[in-house]
């Protein structure tokens, strides 16, 4: 049976069982990249999504309960969002894999809260692992990004 | 890795069939018997342009380097790139980066003799060959213009991709010229530049290629491949290692909605199914019933009192094992009496938990196998792959894609995830897609963990509390055992840094001896190798003795590396010291703790700011110094320095592998505990100014922060730390 998902502003029928992870849904079915498996038990937060603007790890969400709302991959981020050119200037990524997920946490963390302090951004970043260790980037990314002008309200938030 | 590769010129004109048996009977064996060159790339398609193997130049003039490593994250990917454009003189922000197809003979690393990445050697091997290129593809540049103009070549001038003659005011782009210098025959021996010359190698502009692809969900990576008529394919692994399928029963399974087929392969039960979570629910309706007549039952806690007991001496030693001298000299009984300081230290299995698990993608028809994911030994996974379908190594196609990490864990004899991709995709056939996808789960019980260890060392020390005679004993397991590249003595990633350290060029009387033992369990290279141990036990044995002697832990050392010579390990200290400030008091809560360590050709040295929080070490700030000569991307040696420096904190912390009855009782991050963004330190990288040819950077930033937390909390409180990880529960 079809089910209708709203992802990245868009309307996507999907035929997954109700009980399949977002993240199978929006990766085999949907075909989008950026959000990762990790781990598959909300450890590591390569998989997360914004679902109404929270953060939320895909892998352990069922699609039934994505229905009705907004869903926004690190595709909807459009590749020029404040946090992509910080994390480019800083050379954030190592491996890469784990920076889709990183990206979306930080997203949710600057749309809700402009200016984080360190604590803020350690409450927020810390279900993200990266094991390339890219932490201390990560943050000065996202405490540069919040000084830039903010993102077309169109994208993530 | 860093193993030596021992390469034996094979006879030309090996018959097909001679290769078939070679690839067919051992995979390793005809890695070992032959020259990796010519005849592995047999069957190979070449197709190389104008310009050689390592660099196209398109129409437009855009420079494409192509990259014989794999980049899963150590940013070689820039440095490489930017040694060839400096000698061409390109222009870098149009600088690309394309990944080589697999073809040992063209693209071998040097250090290793087949092709492939590790040993933190990807910039150091390739160094000259890319200069060589660059400078040669210029040289073509070069001459074309000399000609067209009538000027004489040495009054010539190349700057970002656009070659002048200043005397006659002519300037032509590399895409007006294409076409007559791809015509030019490249010289056999290119002039180079003075390094004096250089101006985008070691500067800021060094970035790297990927970032935004990496930011944006575009950049590639094997769970990301989906072609037409793709399969997914998941394996019910054996609980235990050594164990095989007895029996199973797929009927459930193949009731699940997507499920295709499920076949026995060697590894377990494979589930093949149209999509990923039809793969998982299938495999976790099958019934497998194991066969552990020849499993490893033993339990790590059984293993680390045995390793204890033979390094003490006590008990009998197991069946064919035996001590193996890594470093001998003078002789102890000699020593004289001095103060005694003993000590044993226990390293656990650990996990690399790439953050990808392993994966792959690959078809099978007929004659025919293409291989596409991160590979980081093509050619062992083409030996590997052509084993098991029966073709010519060299005919193996790979397409190599970003890999999520590796850490070692990729450069595998075994080939293991590989090869049970092609065990599937042979099932399948008519080269039909199939990408084999391992959970957490899969990935972290099974295993090629870096080895259990146990230390054990006697050490006699004089008047003034250096060290006079030093003993030395090791217990492990091997990780060169049964590779195609066996070590000719000693299995040298066991004992590397312990053998050949400054500590016991200084001390005049030294045993060191190494016991190997068989567990079931499989082992592997681990980010650093033997230094992950070694550095541990030497760095944090000489604070120990530094303390002993009432001496300052810098000065302590100085005075050893004057007395071994060891003037690169001196000048890193000294950096590390003086910007961290170490002759000042710590800021108020923190104590300070160092280390310095050599692998992969390069001096890290750190200083480490710690404290306690309710009994487990956070670690703030970390000054490093790091001598890995020429520095190409200087940001991305400090990128690699604080990856490495997190990944050797978070075993050091929490890492910790352990077999209850032979089971791996860890199997994803809630029972295998890895650093976080709020644990992680803030770590300055300074470069040692240096004019020697690179050294290793990827490995060598990961072993020195343990013992340097281990000193610090030594400093502390004086507890000396005996196992890790630190944190216990
Ligand atoms: S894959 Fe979802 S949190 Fe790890
Ligand atoms: S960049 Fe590799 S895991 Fe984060």
């Amino acid at each position: 049976m079809a089910t209708m998902l709203d992802v990245n502003g868009k309307q996507v029928s999907v035929n997954a069982d109700p009980d399949t992870p977002l993240l199978w849904v929006l990766r085999d079915e949907v075909g989008l990249t950026g959000p990762k498996f990790g781990c598959g038990i909300a450890q590591c937060g390569a998989c997360t999504v914004l679902a109404d603007g929270s953060p939320v790890r895909s892998c352990s969400v069922p699609v039934s309960a994505a229905v009705g709302m907004k869903i926004a991959t690190v595709e909807s981020l459009g590749g020029s969002h404040p946090l992509q050119q910080a994390w480019v200037k800083h050379d954030v990524p190592q491996c890469g894999y784990c920076q889709s997920g990183q990206l979306m946490s930080a997203a949710a963390l600057l749309a809700h809260n402009p200016h984080p302090s360190d604590a803020d951004i350690d409450a927020a970043m810390d279900g993200n692992i990266c094991r390339c260790g890219t932490y201390q980037r990560i943050r000065a990314a996202i405490k540069d990004a919040a000084t830039m002008p903010a993102a077309p309200a169109s994208t993530a938030a | 890795m860093n193993a030596p590769v021992n390469p034996q010129a094979l006879k030309a004109g090996t018959s097909r069939r001679e290769l078939m048996i070679g690839a067919t009977v051992v995979g390793g064996a005809l890695l070992v018997g032959c020259s990796p060159g010519d005849l592995l790339s047999i069957g190979a398609k070449e197709d190389f342009g104008a310009f050689g193997p390592f660099v196209k130049i398109a129409p437009d003039g855009a420079v494409t380097v192509i990259s014989k490593h794999i980049e899963f994250g150590q940013g070689n990917h820039a440095g490489l790139a930017a040694i060839l454009a400096e000698e061409l003189d390109a222009d870098w922000d149009r600088v690309k980066v394309e990944q080589a197809p697999a073809i040992a003979k063209v693209y071998a690393n040097l250090g290793m003799g087949v092709q492939g990445t590790g040993g933190s050697s990807a910039i150091s091997n390739s160094w000259m060959q890319l200069r060589n290129a660059g400078a040669a593809a210029r040289a073509m540049f070069v001459e074309a213009a000399a000609n067209k103009w009538s000027a004489p070549a040495g009054e010539i001038t190349v700057k970002d991709s656009v070659v002048s003659h200043a005397k006659s005011g002519k300037t032509a782009t590399f895409a007006e010229l294409l076409p007559d210098a791809a015509k030019v025959t490249p010289p056999k021996t290119p002039t180079l530049k003075d390094p004096k010359a250089f101006t985008l190698i070691g500067s800021d502009r060094v970035k790297r290629k990927d970032s935004l692809a990496k930011s944006t969900g575009t950049a590639k990576f094997t769970q990301d491949v989906h072609m037409p008529n793709m399969l997914v394919a998941m394996v019910a692994h054996a609980p235990r290692f050594g164990a095989t399928v007895a029996s199973f029963d797929a009927t459930e399974a193949k009731k699940v909605k997507g499920v295709v087929e499920v076949y026995q392969i060697p590894t377990g039960v494979a589930v093949v199914a149209d999509n990923t979570y039809a793969a998982k629910k299938g495999r976790e309706a099958l019934k497998v019933t194991w066969n552990e007549d020849n499993a490893e039952k033993r339990g790590t806690d059984k293993l680390a009192a045995d390793y204890a007991d033979w390094a003490a001496g006590k008990g009998p030693l197991p069946e064919k094992a035996k001590w193996e001298s890594f470093e001998a000299k003078g002789d102890l009984a000699k020593a004289g009496s001095g103060q005694v300081f003993e000590a044993t230290y226990d390293f656990p299995y650990l996990a690399h938990a790439t953050m990808e698990p392993m994966n792959c993608v690959a078809q099978v028809s007929g004659g025919k196998a293409r291989l596409t994911f991160g590979s980081q030994i093509p050619t062992v996974d083409q030996l590997n792959t052509a084993k098991i379908v029966g073709m010519l190594p060299g005919a193996v196609e790979i397409e190599t894609l970003f890999a999520g990490g590796s850490f070692g864990r990729r450069a595998n004899f075994q080939s293991d995830y590989v090869a049970e991709c092609v065990q599937i995709a042979k099932k399948v056939g008519k080269d039909r897609p199939v990408k084999l996808v391992w959970t957490r789960e899969d990935d972290m019980t099974a295993g090629y963990f870096r080895p259990m260890v146990h230390h054990r060392l006697k050490i006699v020390t004089d008047k003034d509390g250096y060290p006079t005679a030093w003993t030395h004993k090791v217990v492990t397991q091997s990780i060169m055992k049964g590779s195609p590249m066996p070590s000719k003595g000693i299995d040298e990633t066991a004992v590397e840094g312990a053998k050949g350290s400054p500590y016991l060029k200084a001390t005049p009387n030294v045993d060191g001896q190494l016991m190997l033992t068989d567990v079931g369990a499989p082992v592997l290279w681990w980010r650093s190798v033997g230094a992950t141990h070694t550095a541990f036990v030497m760095e944090h044995t000489i604070d120990q003795l530094a303390k002993k002697a009432g001496k300052d832990p810098v000065a302590y050392r100085l005075e050893m590396y004057k007395r071994a010579g060891a003037d690169r390990h001196a000048a890193a200290l000294q950096l590390a010291a003086d910007k961290a400030g170490w002759t000042s008091p710590a800021p108020a809560g923190w104590t300070r703790g160092v280390a310095v360590h050599e692998s992969f050709g390069s001096v890290v040295a750190q200083v480490a700011e710690v404290k306690l929080v309710d009994g487990t070490p956070k670690v703030g700030r970390v000054v490093t110094a790091i001598d890995c000569g020429t520095a190409i991307a200087k940001d991305q040696v400090a990128a690699q320095v604080e990856g490495g420096t997190c990944y050797g904190l978070s075993a050091a912390l929490f890492g910790k592998v352990t077999l209850k009855d032979g089971a791996v009782e860890q199997t994803n991050f809630d029972t295998y505990r890895v650093l976080r963004n709020s644990e992680a330190p803030t770590v300055e990288t300074y470069i040692v100014p240096s004019g020697n040819a690179p050294s290793g950077v990827g490995e060598p930033g990961t072993p020195v922060i343990a013992p340097a937390v281990a000193n610090a909390i030594l400093a502390m409180n004086g507890q000396a730390t005996k196992s890790l990880p630190f944190v216990k529960a």
